[in-house]
C-alpha cells in the first residue's frame, strides 16, 4: 500500500528543479568559505602583532608567476568544459591537462617558496604569530589545491581512457566549480597575505 | 484498506540483517539509526546529569571528586549538543524530508550514510576517552575543559595529556558528518521536490530543515577552523591562542561562539518544524501565517549569525561592542516571537485534541517562551554581568534545551512513531510520561534560577553551606529523579508498543502532509507513483475534494 495518486493539473508550467550536483557543490563551497573566512579573520587580526621574528616585508616574495598560473587554470578549465559540451573530447582532454599542469606548477611553486622560508630563513609555524597564521592559511589553501588536483587527475585518467563523453559535461562542470572556488580563495589569500599584510 | 505489507518469503539470517543496516543508504534506515544512536546517548547524558545532581544536592559533598565532576559536565554538554541533539534532529529530518516532499530518497544517499557513520564514530571516539589512560575507575582521561574548551585551559601547558585531543578530534569527525548531512538537506529540498510542490507549498518542516541545513554549513565550519588552530597550537607549537607570543585567548572565544550561538539555532529550528506540523493537525486548522513563519525562520537564521558575543559580555569588550550585541540579541527575539504568536493563532478557534503529541507541543510553547524571556533578561549586558556564568544561565539554557527542544522531540516521537513502526504508542503511558516529566522539569529548572540569582557559579563541584543555596539545589536534584522515571516510562512505551501497540494504518492522526499517504512503515521506495501536489495540504485536497486548499492559497 502506498501513495494515493493525485490528478495531474494540465495548466502548470513544466517542472524544473536545479541540478543536485550543482547545489551540493555550492553548499560545500559555502562551508569551505566559512572555514577560510575564520583563518583569514585570524590572519588579519594578527597582522603586525608578532612580538619578534621576521615580518612579512622581510621574507615574503610575491608569487606572481604561480598566481598567474593558478588564475589561468580557471580559464583553461572553463574552455575544457565548453569543448566537452560541444562534444570535442580531444580539446577537452588537452585543456584539462593544461589546467592540471598549471595547478601542479602552482603547488610546486608554493613548495619551493616554503622550502626557502624553512631552510634559508628558518621561518616555521612556530617561529612567531606571523608564522603560525601564514602557514595555516596558505597551507589550508594548498591542501584544497591538492584535493582539487587529485580530482582533476582522476578525470584526466578517465579522459585518456576515452570514458569521458559529451553527456558527462555537467558533472565535469560541477568539479570545475570547486576549482574556480580554489582560485577565488587564492585571490583573497594573496591579497591579504602578500599585499595587505606586507 | 489493508495496510500490512506482504511479508517476504525470504528468511534473513542475523548476519544479513546486520549487513543490511551497516551498508544501507536508505534515508529511512539512516534516520532510524541516527535516532536510536541519539537515544542511547540521551540515556548516557542523563546518567551524567544524575551523578552531578547527586553531588550538588548537598553543600560540601564528597560524592564526586572535582576532577570527575569537571569531566562529567564537559561530557554532558558535549554529548548533549553533538551526539544527542544534532543526531536526533538529523535523524528525524532524514526520515521525514524525502517523504514530505514526495521524493524517493535524499539527494546524495551515499553521502547520507557517510555522514551518519562519521557522526557515530565521533561519539565513540569521545567516549573512548573514558576508557583510555587511567582506565574507567578513574574516569580515564575524558575531556574536562568544559564543552566550550576555552583557551588557554586547552593549551598543552594547562591540559597535558590527551583529554582535550579527544574533544577536538571527536568533534572534528562529527563536524564532517554534520556538514555532509547539511549539504544533503539543502540539495534534497531544493532539487528533489515532487511536481507541483513549489517552495511556497512545501511543508514547514521542509522549510525549516532547509534553513537549518544552510545554517549548519556556516556554523560548524568556524568550529572546524578553530579546532585546526587549537591542534596547531597543541601539536605544532603554533601561537594562535598563545598570549606569550602575542596571541589572543579571546579569539578562541569569538571563534567558538561564532559557531556556538548559531548552533543553538540549528538545534531549535527543526524543533520549530515539529511543532509547526503538530499544532495545526491537533487544532484541526491550517497553520496560521505560513509566509510569516517562513520569513521569520529565514530571518532568525540570518540574525543568529550576528549575536555571538552575548556569551562574552563579561570578557571586557568595549561598550559599543557590548551594545551592538545587546541590540542584535534583542532583534533575534522578534521573529521568534512572531512564530509563537502564529502557533497560538493556529490554535485559536481550532478544535483542539490533547493527544500526547499536542500535550508536549503545548508544553513546548509555554516553556520555550519562558526560556526565551530569561534569554532576553540575559541579553541586557549589565544584567549578564551579574548573572553570567551563574546557575541562572544554566537554568535559562536548560529551559530551552529540555523544556523546548526535548519536549518537541518527545512530541515528534509520539506523532511519527506510528508512521515509522506501524504501531501507535500507548496514550496512557504517554500521558504519564508527560506529566511526570513536566513535574520533574519544573522542579529542577524553575528552582535552578534562584541559586543563580543568589550568586551560585556554574561548573563548581560543590559549594559551601550557609549561602542559602542548599534547599534549591536539593529540589533541583529531586526533580532529576522524576525526569529519569519519565524517560524510563518513555523507553518502556517505545519498546512495548513496538510489539503490542495498536496498528496505526496510514494516517492515524488525520493529517495533511504527504508522508501520511504512504503505508506505516512506508515501503522502501516511498511512493509507488510520484505524487503531484497543488497546495500546502495535499491530503486535505484528496480528503475534501469539494473544498480543496488550492482555491484559497
Amino acid at each position: 500500500m502506498s501513495a494515493i495518486p493525485v490528478a495531474v493539473p494540465a495548466n502548470e508550467t513544466p517542472w524544473k528543479l536545479p541540478s543536485r550536483g550543482r547545489v551540493g557543490m555550492f553548499c560545500l563551497i559555502v562551508a569551505e568559505s566559512a572555514i577560510f573566512a575564520i583563518f583569514i579573520a585570524a590572519y588579519i587580526f594578527y597582522i603586525g602583532k608578532s612580538l619578534d621574528g621576521p615580518t612579512p616585508r622581510q621574507i615574503l616574495r610575491i608569487p606572481i608567476f604561480t598566481t598567474i598560473c593558478l588564475l589561468s587554470s580557471s580559464l583553461t578549465i572553463h574552455w575544457a568544459i565548453a569543448a566537452l559540451r560541444k562534444g570535442k573530447t580531444g580539446s577537452f582532454a588537452a585543456f584539462w591537462f593544461i589546467t592540471l599542469a598549471l595547478g601542479a606548477i602552482f603547488l610546486a611553486g608554493t613548495g619551493r617558496e616554503w622550502r626557502h622560508l624553512i631552510y634559508q630563513e628558518d621561518f616555521t609555524i612556530q617561529t612567531n604569530l606571523f608564522g603560525t597564521t601564514y602557514y595555516s592559511l596558505v597551507g589550508l589553501h594548498a591542501s584544497h589545491v591538492i584535493i582539487g588536483l587529485i580530482a582533476l587527475t582522476i578525470v584526466m585518467i578517465l579522459a585518456l581512457l576515452g570514458k569521458v563523453k559529451q553527456e558527462h559535461w555537467e558533472r565535469c562542470d560541477v568539479l570545475s566549480l570547486y576549482w574556480h572556488f580554489v582560485d577565488a580563495v587564492w585571490v583573497v589569500v594573496f591579497t591579504v597575505v602578500y599585499i595587505v599584510g606586507r | 484498506m489493508a495496510s500490512e505489507s506482504i511479508p517476504l518469503a525470504i528468511h534473513k539470517g542475523p548476519l544479513a540483517v546486520v549487513y543490511e543496516w551497516l551498508a544501507t543508504v536508505d534515508h529511512k534506515k539512516i534516520g532510524l539509526m541516527y535516532i536510536v544512536y541519539a537515544l542511547l546517548f540521551l540515556v548516557v547524558m542523563g546518567i551524567e546529569a544524575m551523578l552531578m545532581r547527586v553531588q550538588l544536592a548537598h553543600a560540601n559533598a564528597t560524592f564526586l571528586s572535582p576532577q570527575v565532576f569537571n569531566r562529567l559536565f564537559t561530557m554532558h554538554g558535549t554529548t548533549g549538543v553533538f551526539f544527542v541533539a544534532m543526531p536526533i534532529l538529523f535523524g528525524f529530518g532524514n526520515y521525514l524530508v524525502p517523504l514530505m516532499i514526495g521524493a524517493r530518497d535524499m539527494a546524495f544517499p551515499r553521502l547520507n550514510a557517510f555522514s551518519f557513520w562519521m557522526t557515530a564514530f565521533g561519539g565513540l571516539l569521545l567516549y573512548a576517552s573514558f576508557f583510555a589512560g587511567d582506565g574507567f575507575s578513574q574516569a580515564g582521561i575524558a575531556p574536562d575543559v568544559g564543552w566550550f574548551a576555552y583557551a588557554p585551559l586547552t593549551s598543552t601547558a594547562f591540559s597535558p595529556g590527551h583529554s582535550t585531543d579527544y574533544w577536538t578530534l571527536s568533534l572534528l569527525v562529527a563536524g564532517v558528518g554534520s556538514i555532509g548531512g547539511a549539504v544533503n538537506f539543502v540539495a534534497t529540498i531544493l532539487c528533489m521536490r515532487c511536481p507541483g510542490m513549489t517552495l511556497s507549498r512545501m511543508p514547514l518542516l521542509a522549510w525549516m530543515n532547509l534553513v537549518m541545513g544552510g545554517l549548519v554549513l556556516v556554523t560548524i565550519s568556524p568550529l572546524t577552523a578553530a579546532q585546526f588552530m587549537l591542534m596547531a597550537d597543541r601539536y605544532l607549537s603554533g601561537h594562535f591562542f598563545d598570549t606569550a607570543a602575542g596571541g589572543s585567548v579571546v579569539m578562541w572565544m569569538h571563534f567558538f561562539w561564532i559557531f556556538g550561538h548559531p548552533e543553538v539555532y540549528v538545534l531549535i529550528i527543526p524543533c520549530f518544524a515539529f511543532i509547526s506540523e503538530i499544532i495545526p493537525v491537533f487544532s484541526r486548522k491550517a497553520m496560521f501565517g505560513y509566509p510569516a513563519m517562513v520569513a521569520a525562520t529565514v530571518s532568525i537564521g540570518f540574525v543568529s549569525l550576528g549575536v555571538w558575543a552575548h556569551h562574552m559580555f563579561t570578557v571586557g569588550m568595549p561598550s559599543y561592542g557590548n551594545a551592538f550585541f545587546v541590540l542584535t540579541t534583542m532583534v533575534v527575539a522578534v521573529p521568534t516571537g512572531i512564530k509563537i504568536f502564529n502557533w497560538l493563532a493556529t490554535m485559536w478557534g481550532g478544535k483542539i485534541r490533547f493527544a500526547t503529541p499536542m500535550l508536549f507541543g503545548v508544553g513546548f510553547l509555554f516553556q520555550f517562551l519562558i526560556g526565551g524571556l530569561t534569554g532576553i533578561m540575559l541579553a541586557t549586558a549589565p544584567f549578564d554581568w551579574q548573572l553570567g556564568n551563574s546557575y541562572f544561565v544554566v537554568a535559562h539554557f536548560h529551559y530551552i534545551i529540555v523544556g523546548g527542544i526535548l519536549f518537541s522531540i518527545f512530541a515528534a516521537f509520539y506523532y511519527w512513531y506510528p508512521k515509522m513502526t506501524g504501531r501507535m504508542l500507548n496514550e496512557t503511558l504517554g500521558k504519564w510520561h508527560f506529566w511526570i516529566f513536566v513535574i520533574g522539569f519544573h522542579l529542577t529548572f524553575d528552582f535552578m534560577h534562584i541559586p543563580g540569582l543568589l550568586g551560585m557559579p556554574r561548573r563548581v563541584y560543590t559549594y559551601e553551606a550557609g549561602r542559602g543555596w542548599e534547599t534549591w539545589n536539593m529540589i533541583s536534584s529531586i526533580g532529576a529523579v522524576f525526569q529519569a522515571v519519565a524517560i524510563l516510562l518513555f523507553v518502556y512505551n517505545m519498546i512495548v508498543s513496538y510489539f503490542k501497540g495498536a496498528p496505526a494504518g496510514n494516517d492515524p492522526w488525520d493529517a495533511w502532509t504527504l508522508e501520511w499517504s504512504t503505508s506505516s512503515p512506508p515501503p522502501v521506495y516511498n511512493f509507488a507513483a510520484v505524487p503531484v501536489v497543488q497546495s500546502r495540504r495535499p491530503l486535505w485536497d484528496i480528503k475534501h475534494p469539494e473544498d480543496p486548499d488550492w482555491k484559497y492559497e
